[in-house]
């Protein structure tokens, strides 16, 4: 196929029309959508609005609950391990607080719990920092400019999440967030900043203030790098267990929780860690590919510390909405689904149509803003891609007219480099985009301090619910995982110094198995999933003599 | 569009698959369930190293899987691991100056300027820059030009000194924003507003309106240009 520049010839007789109109476009926008037109667009165009997006759970704490199928079908699973085999007198590893998942929720969570002199131990399924936390690119909210306040911050967090956030949680992320942003610059993370020490901020969709604060496009990247080296310098404090996910908690006979079961990815053991208390931090469920999207999210997250905390009688919030990432790669093909970071709008990239001109405000509240792109190309208005996918510009040459020549290699430099490397030159031609998912809005429900109805059980981030409501604003992520992390540490490791579980069941794991018996869920249906199925039909019929338990074989 | 079939060789072993996918779709495609060397695909978390050479050709190549394509007759293998050793240090109790690196990472001192870190960081990041500016105690520039490192390796690997470059970057990139950076001061002074208690009457009042309330002051909030 004939390619100039990344492109094809067909690609290009647009891409002509984006360049003939960008002149004219500058200065000029379609003007932000009322709170009713927008409610309107969501409920015709939004995926979380498509008829059998959800069902009711049949079984646990939430039961009745509409959730995303997806999600149904993993919280109406059948566990990994027999209760019956598991010999809970041996105990591998033992710690005060226990806490699972290795992102920037647990391992700022671990600093704290360290910091409090509690003995602590992260068990994670991947590499320390393999989260979406390391993958976030825009930036992080905090209300600490002269014209912001928290209560500002307050507004904007509860609009974009349709006022149905939990009010004590949205309360907590904002009167936090300055403090986190000084918490980073003790650390010795690097923020984007004047020449005075100023932060740069820019607005995110549906901010009133530009309060987003970043580090080029590596933001969540360098936090969580500079977590990381934190807490390798603790080793005294903060033991270690990669390539280890838990798969079932432990409660003791009174419901206290007091450790887990973990599965040793590479030597295929089950080992037991006992604690006095645990904090939950497994992130999000992008790879569970919601509606067959495509996703921004990291290869671990499958949302097993949901099943796990759901098992042990956590409730759920929220579960039933999906956020969409107004903007992932749409093309080329090696890349699509991939995050294209909202702060290229926030810089001043505008999304256009195949025609080349403008249809939506580059800045609404990612639900509304992703709902207008499907909109767009459901009225046949998209750039179709050589392998047939529908997408819609991105016109990222803006910013250099806007912000000056040079100025897409300093501020993105990730996604420059991805760019050129299928001789795409952003600076100069746009990208092609279309929403993909991104983020779990909802999760365990969770009080301010990150503790859930079973005691001892705390959790925090991506796979807690309720603090952004039906839909989070872009730089609330990185803030919250931080936020709550903390919160879940302090919390915990006060906690336990005035607990002693006694000794470890799987009780609720016993229980959790008579009732899915009593229902017609298939045996074969296994949970967590730990890491998602990307082996080929056509493979498993020839590995005759595999053994696959859910997706792992 | 029709896919075009090309031969790769995972760690020796010859397989068949389509040209468009990438290092790391393609051993899936080939019939590897990736536990190690598969982190966050999108070219951020330095997990899916992978060096290759492609056939008839000498050069050792790395780059990282999840954003690389297939060629025809490339052999490939994915690290798994990086041994390198992290140095332990109290950030707190630290000077920003070449002494520190002398002590806590001395092997940076050794570096032959030979530029085999440069060549293989999959970033394309000037490592061997950033070691210079460490040795010469430049440790603003040091963090600057390790700033989009995603901590692979693939550098310290490959370096003749034995030099683990990526945890040298971190530590500069750390004594800069601990102690050289300028501070905001917007940002302690809004932490010491709400030390005070200063925000909390208000946040507090928006806790308890009505749903109706809350959404006309959100429809009537004023929006920084």
């Amino acid at each position: 196929m004939a390619m100039k520049g990344g492109y094809t010839d067909k690609m290009w007789d647009s891409i002509k029309k984006v360049e003939a109109t960008r002149k004219s476009r500058l200065g000029k926008q379609q003007p932000s959508m009322s709170l009713e037109e927008g409610e309107k667009l969501l409920k015709k165009y939004h995926p979380d609005y498509k008829k059998g997006n959800t069902r009711k759970i049949k079984i646990g704490p939430s039961k009745g609950d509409p959730v995303v199928q997806e999600v149904a079908n993993l919280l109406e699973a059948y566990p990994r391990i027999d209760p019956e085999k598991i010999d809970l007198s041996r105990v591998d590893y033992k710690t005060d607080v226990l806490v699972i998942g290795g992102g920037g929720a647990g391992t700022s969570a671990a600093l704290l719990t360290c910091e409090n002199g509690v003995h602590v131990t992260i068990a994670t399924k991947l590499r320390l920092g393999d989260a979406n936390t390391m993958m976030a690119q825009g930036g992080i909210q905090a209300a600490d400019k002269e014209n912001d306040s928290p209560a500002i911050h307050y507004l904007d967090v509860i609009g974009g999440g349709h006022f149905d956030n939990k009010p004590e949680l949205v309360k907590a992320l904002v009167m936090d967030a300055p403090r986190i942003i000084g918490w980073l610059e003790d650390l010795g993370m690097m923020f984007d900043r004047e020449e005075d020490g100023t932060m740069i901020t820019r607005h995110g969709g549906g901010t009133s203030r530009k309060r987003m604060h970043s580090a080029r496009d590596y933001t969540g990247g360098e936090i969580m790098k500079t977590l990381r080296d934190e807490a390798l310098n603790n080793p005294k404090g903060i033991e270690i267990i990669e390539f280890s996910p838990a798969v079932e908690l432990l409660l003791d006979k009174d419901g206290k929780t007091c450790g887990a079961i973990l599965f040793n990815l590479e030597t295929e053991e089950y080992l037991t860690v006992e604690s006095k208390a645990v904090i939950i931090t497994t992130g999000g469920f992008g790879r569970l590919h919601i509606q067959k999207f495509p996703t921004t999210n990291h290869y671990g997250a499958t949302a097993d510390g949901l099943v796990l905390g759901y098992r042990a009688g956590a409730k759920l919030a929220f579960l039933d909405t999906v956020q969409y990432h107004p903007t992932g790669a749409a093309y080329p093909e090696q890349i699509v689904g991939q995050l294209v970071t909202e702060k290229i709008r926030s810089a001043g990239a505008e999304p256009v149509n195949v025609h080349g001109e403008q249809f939506v405000y580059p800045l609404e509240p990612r639900d509304i803003e992703a709902a207008a792109l499907i909109r767009e190309v459901e009225r046949g208005n998209g750039m179709e891609t050589p392998t047939g996918m529908k997408g819609i510009w991105l016109d990222t040459p803006l910013i250099e007219m806007k912000e000056g020549k040079g100025s897409i290699e300093k501020n993105f430099p990730a996604m420059f480099r991805q760019n050129m490397r299928f001789d795409i030159n952003m600076a100069k031609t746009p990208i092609l985009i279309y929403p993909t998912l991104h983020y779990q809005n909802g999760g365990m429900e969770i009080s301010s301090d990150c503790s859930t109805s079973v005691p001892g059980l705390y959790v925090a981030g991506e796979t807690s619910g309720g603090v952004h409501g039906r839909n989070r604003l872009m730089g609330n992520s990185l803030l919250d995982v931080l936020v709550f992390g903390q919160r879940a540490g302090k919390a915990a490791s006060k906690y336990v110094k005035g607990v002693s579980p006694g000794k470890p069941t799987l009780k609720h794991v016993r229980k959790y198995i008579k009732d899915l018996e009593k229902t017609d869920i298939p045996k074969d249906r296994i949970a967590p999933m730990v890491l998602p199925d990307y082996t080929r039909g056509e493979t498993k019929k020839r590995q005759l003599t595999s053994h696959y338990l859910g997706t792992l074989r | 569009m029709d896919e075009e079939m090309v031969r790769i060789y995972i760690m020796g072993k010859e397989y068949k698959v389509p040209g468009n996918l990438t290092i790391l779709t393609a051993m899936e495609y080939a019939g590897y369930q990736v536990k190690r060397g598969a982190g966050c695909r999108e070219g951020f978390c330095g997990a899916c190293a992978t060096v290759y050479r492609m056939k008839d050709d000498y050069k050792l190549k790395a780059d990282l899987a999840c954003q690389t394509k297939v060629e025809d007759g490339m052999y490939l293998a994915q690290l798994p691991f990086v041994p390198a050793q992290k140095s332990i240090y109290d950030i707190n109790k630290l000077k920003p100056e070449v002494g520190t690196f002398q002590e806590i990472y001395p092997e940076n001192f050794k570096c032959v300027s030979c530029n085999t870190c440069t060549k293989a960081c999959p970033q394309d990041i000037e490592v061997m820059d950033y070691v210079q500016a460490i040795v010469r105690g430049d440790i603003k520039k040091a963090a600057d030009i390790s700033f989009d490192c995603i901590m692979c390796g693939l550098c310290a690997l490959r370096c003749p000194a034995e030099i683990s470059q990526y945890n040298a970057g971190i530590l500069a990139r750390r004594l800069y924003g601990k102690y050289l950076a300028p501070r905001a001061k917007h940002t302690r002074k809004r932490i010491e507003e709400l030390e005070r208690g200063m925000w909390e009457d208000e946040v507090n009042k928006l806790m308890k309106i009505s749903k109706k309330e809350l959404k006309e002051k959100y429809k009537s909030r004023d929006k920084e240009a």
